[in-house]
C-alpha cells in the first residue's frame, strides 16, 4: 500500500497544524445548561465523532480543548484555573454561551463576568444556551484558527 | 387590611436588620447569641474555594489507618454537574459522605429581586435547566395568585401540554445520564436521540430548545404553531416504541439488575425525615404526587395514574421514571384531543401587553405597552407560595410583594436541593462502586441545588 512511489510533500507547519485539528479531545467541563447542549452535540443526531472529538476526557492531562460550558461562579473559578493548568500544551479554550463569555444575564456578586478573567479564550460561542450547531460552528472556527495560526503558542 | 399591616411590619423588620450590619449583632441581653463569627481571611478563602481544607477529618478517627477521604468532584463526569463529594472510605466501603455544594451558585434569587414580574421567568427558567418550563410555570402561578387572576382555559391546557412534554424530556435525560454512569453507554445515545424530538417541538413553539421563557404571568408567550397536532402525534407514536427498546435492552438484563437491585435503599421514613419528594418518594411505596394532591393549572381534568413501586432501591427509582413517561404521554394525548379554543393569554390590559398592530391604532394601547415594558405591572402586597410537581419532586416558589413591580423577595424550593440531602443516607455503608448509581438515581440538577 505504501509503495515508495507515493510521495506526499508538505511543510512541517502544515502537517502539525492539520494533525492538531483532526482529533481534539475536549476535557469534560460541563457546568450548567450549556453542558446539556454539549452532551447533545456529542450524541447521535449531531455526532461530534465526525471531527474526531467525541471522547470527552475526564482527565485534563489527556485533553487539548476546554469547552467551558455554563456559568462560572466565584467558587468554581479556582477549580477551573487548576484544570486548565493541568492540561498539556498545546491547549485551547472555547467559552460556550453568554454566561461564560460575558457573565450573561447574571450581573451579580456570584458569577465571574466572563471566563476570560481567568483563562485565555480562543473562541466565544454566543447563545443562551448555544445549540449544538452553534457549538460545532465554534469548533470549526477554532480549526480554521489553528490552520492559520502559529504552531508555537 | 390587618394582614397587610403584618406584612409591612415584616418588611420593616427585614429592612432594619439588613441596614444595621445584618445578623452580626452582639447585644448584652442574656440568652442572645452571636449568630455569626467574625470571618477572618482564612475562612473567606475556604468559603470561596481557593483554599481547600479537609474539614471532614475529626479527632477520634484520624488514628485509624484504614480510613481515607477521597474527594470526588467538582469536576467529575458522573456527578451530574459540579457536585463535590467528600467520601470517607474504609477499604472499598463508603462510611460517610459529605456533599459540598455551591460551585454553581448564581445568585438567581437576588437577581430575581431586580427583575420585574414579567421578566421573572427569564431568570427562573435557568434554575433547573432540565425542566425549564416547570420553573416558569411555578413562578407564573405564584405571580397570578398574588395578582388574583385566572388565565384562560386554552393557556392552562397549553401549559399542561408543554410541562408534561418537558417531564418526558427531563426523564429521558435522567435515563440517559443514569445509564452512562453505570456503563450502559447505548442508553446515553438513545435518551438524547429521543429527547431531540421533543426539543424540536419546543423550538417550533417557543423559539428555543432550552430556557424558553414561554410560560409567563398571564398565560403563555405565543400560541401553538400550525399543525402542532402532527408533531405531537409523531412524539406519541415514536416514544413508546423506543421505550420498549430500552426495556428490551435493560429490564431483564442481568448486569443492569445486578448493579441496580437492592442498591441505595431509601425508605419512606427516611424520605419523610429528609423532605424527599418526586420519583424517589414514589419508588419507596408512598403515593404522593402534587398533580393529584394539589392540582394546578387544570391538571385534575385529565386521567392518569401515579406509578408506585415499593422496592425503594435504585432499580425502582430508574423504573418509575420509565413508567411516568407513559403517564405523561397519556396526558399529552388527552390535551391534544380536548384543547379548547380561545385566547392563549389573559385579556387583562394591565398584565398583557397589547398586540403589535394595536399600537398604530390606539393611544391607550401604546401607553399600556410602554408602561408594561418599562415599569412592569404592579402586584398587590402580600405573600404567596405555590408548588408544582416537577420531574424531580415538589418545586415551590415563594414570593413576597411590597406592592411594586418587582418581587421584594423570591425564593424557590428546589427539589434537587432537598433530595441531595439523602445522599449520605443512601451511600453510607455501601461499596464505592455503587456511589455513582446512587447519585444518578436521585437525578440531581446542580443548577436547581445551588441557584
Amino acid at each position: 500500500m505504501f509503495s515508495p512511489d507515493n510521495i506526499f510533500t508538505t511543510t512541517i507547519d502544515k502537517a502539525v497544524r492539520w494533525s492538531r485539528t483532526q482529533s481534539m479531545w475536549p476535557v469534560t467541563f460541563g457546568l450548567a445548561c450549556c453542558a446539556i447542549e454539549m452532551m447533545a452535540a456529542g450524541s447521535a443526531k449531531y455526532d461530534l465523532a465526525r471531527y474526531g472529538m467525541e471522547v470527552f476526557r475526564a482527565s485534563p492531562r489527556q485533553a487539548d480543548l476546554m469547552i467551558v460550558a455554563g456559568r462560572v461562579s466565584q467558587k468554581m473559578a479556582p477549580v477551573l484555573r487548576q484544570v486548565y493548568d493541568q492540561m498539556a500544551e498545546p491547549k485551547w479554550v472555547i467559552a460556550m454561551g453568554a454566561c461564560s463569555s460575558t457573565g450573561g444575564m447574571f450581573n451579580n456578586y456570584a458569577l465571574v463576568q466572563g471566563v476570560d478573567h481567568i483563562v485565555p479564550v480562543d473562541i466565544y460561542v454566543p447563545g443562551c444556551p448555544p445549540g449544538p450547531q452553534s457549538l460545532m460552528h465554534g469548533i470549526l472556527t477554532l480549526h480554521d484558527k489553528i490552520m492559520e495560526g502559529e504552531i508555537n503558542r | 387590611m390587618n394582614e397587610d399591616n403584618n406584612i409591612k411590619d415584616d418588611l420593616d423588620f427585614w429592612a432594619t436588620n439588613s441596614e444595621e450590619g445584618g445578623w452580626n449583632i452582639s447585644s448584652t441581653d442574656e440568652g442572645s447569641q452571636k449568630m455569626l463569627e467574625e470571618e477572618d481571611e482564612k475562612q473567606i478563602k475556604i468559603q470561596t474555594g481557593s483554599d481547600v481544607v479537609d474539614d471532614y477529618v475529626y479527632s477520634e478517627e484520624t488514628t485509624d489507618d484504614e480510613r481515607m477521604i477521597v474527594n470526588m468532584g467538582p469536576q467529575h463526569p458522573s456527578t451530574h454537574g459540579v457536585l463535590r463529594l467528600q467520601v470517607e472510605l474504609e477499604g472499598e466501603v463508603v462510611r460517610r459522605v459529605k456533599p459540598v455544594i455551591g460551585y454553581l451558585h448564581t445568585g438567581m434569587e437576588k437577581t430575581g429581586e431586580e427583575l420585574a414580574y414579567f421578566q421573572g421567568p427569564t431568570n427562573t427558567t435557568r434554575m433547573d435547566y432540565l425542566s425549564p418550563l416547570f420553573n416558569e410555570l411555578v413562578f407564573s402561578l405564584t405571580t397570578e395568585k398574588l395578582l388574583d387572576i385566572e388565565v384562560p382555559e386554552r393557556a392552562k391546557a397549553i401549559r399542561i401540554l408543554m410541562t408534561e412534554l418537558n417531564r418526558i424530556s427531563s426523564h429521558l435525560v435522567a435515563l440517559a445520564t443514569g445509564g452512562m454512569d453505570i456503563g450502559a453507554l447505548s442508553m446515553m445515545i438513545f435518551g438524547f436521540r429521543e429527547r431531540e424530538l421533543i426539543l424540536n417541538f419546543f423550538e417550533k413553539t417557543s423559539g428555543l430548545r432550552m430556557n424558553h421563557n414561554y410560560i409567563r404571568p398571564g398565560g403563555v408567550a405565543a400560541d401553538l404553531p400550525d399543525n402542532w397536532q402532527k408533531d405531537i402525534k409523531e412524539i406519541l407514536k415514536i416514544i413508546p416504541e423506543k421505550l420498549k427498546d430500552y426495556d428490551e435492552m435493560l429490564l431483564d438484563n442481568p448486569i443492569w439488575q445486578g448493579r441496580l437491585k437492592n442498591v441505595g435503599i431509601l425508605t419512606t421514613e427516611e424520605c419523610f425525615a429528609y423532605g424527599i419528594t418526586g420519583p424517589s418518594l414514589r419508588a419507596s411505596g408512598f403515593s404522593w404526587d402534587l398533580r393529584k394532591t394539589q392540582p394546578y393549572s387544570g391538571i385534575e381534568n385529565y386521567e392518569f395514574e401515579v406509578p408506585l413501586l415499593t422496592d425503594s432501591d435504585v432499580f425502582s427509582r430508574w423504573r418509575i421514571k420509565v413508567l411516568e413517561i407513559f403517564e405523561s404521554l397519556k396526558i399529552v394525548e388527552q390535551v391534544m384531543d380536548t384543547i379548547p379554543k380561545g385566547a392563549y393569554r389573559i385579556q387583562d390590559k394591565k398584565v398583557t401587553p397589547p398586540p403589535r398592530q394595536r399600537l398604530d391604532e390606539s393611544m391607550e394601547a401604546l401607553i399600556h405597552h410602554f408602561k408594561i415594558y418599562t415599569e412592569g405591572f404592579k402586584v398587590p402586597p402580600g405573600k404567596a407560595y405555590v408548588a408544582v410537581e416537577s420531574p424531580r419532586g415538589e418545586l415551590g416558589c415563594y414570593i413576597v410583594s411590597d406592592g411594586s413591580s418587582k418581587p421584594y423577595r423570591m425564593h424557590v424550593r428546589g427539589p434537587s436541593f432537598c433530595n441531595l440531602q439523602a445522599l449520605p443516607v443512601i451511600m453510607a455503608d455501601s461499596p464505592i462502586a455503587d456511589a455513582v448509581a446512587a447519585i444518578a438515581s436521585l437525578d440531581p440538577v446542580i443548577g436547581d441545588v445551588d441557584r
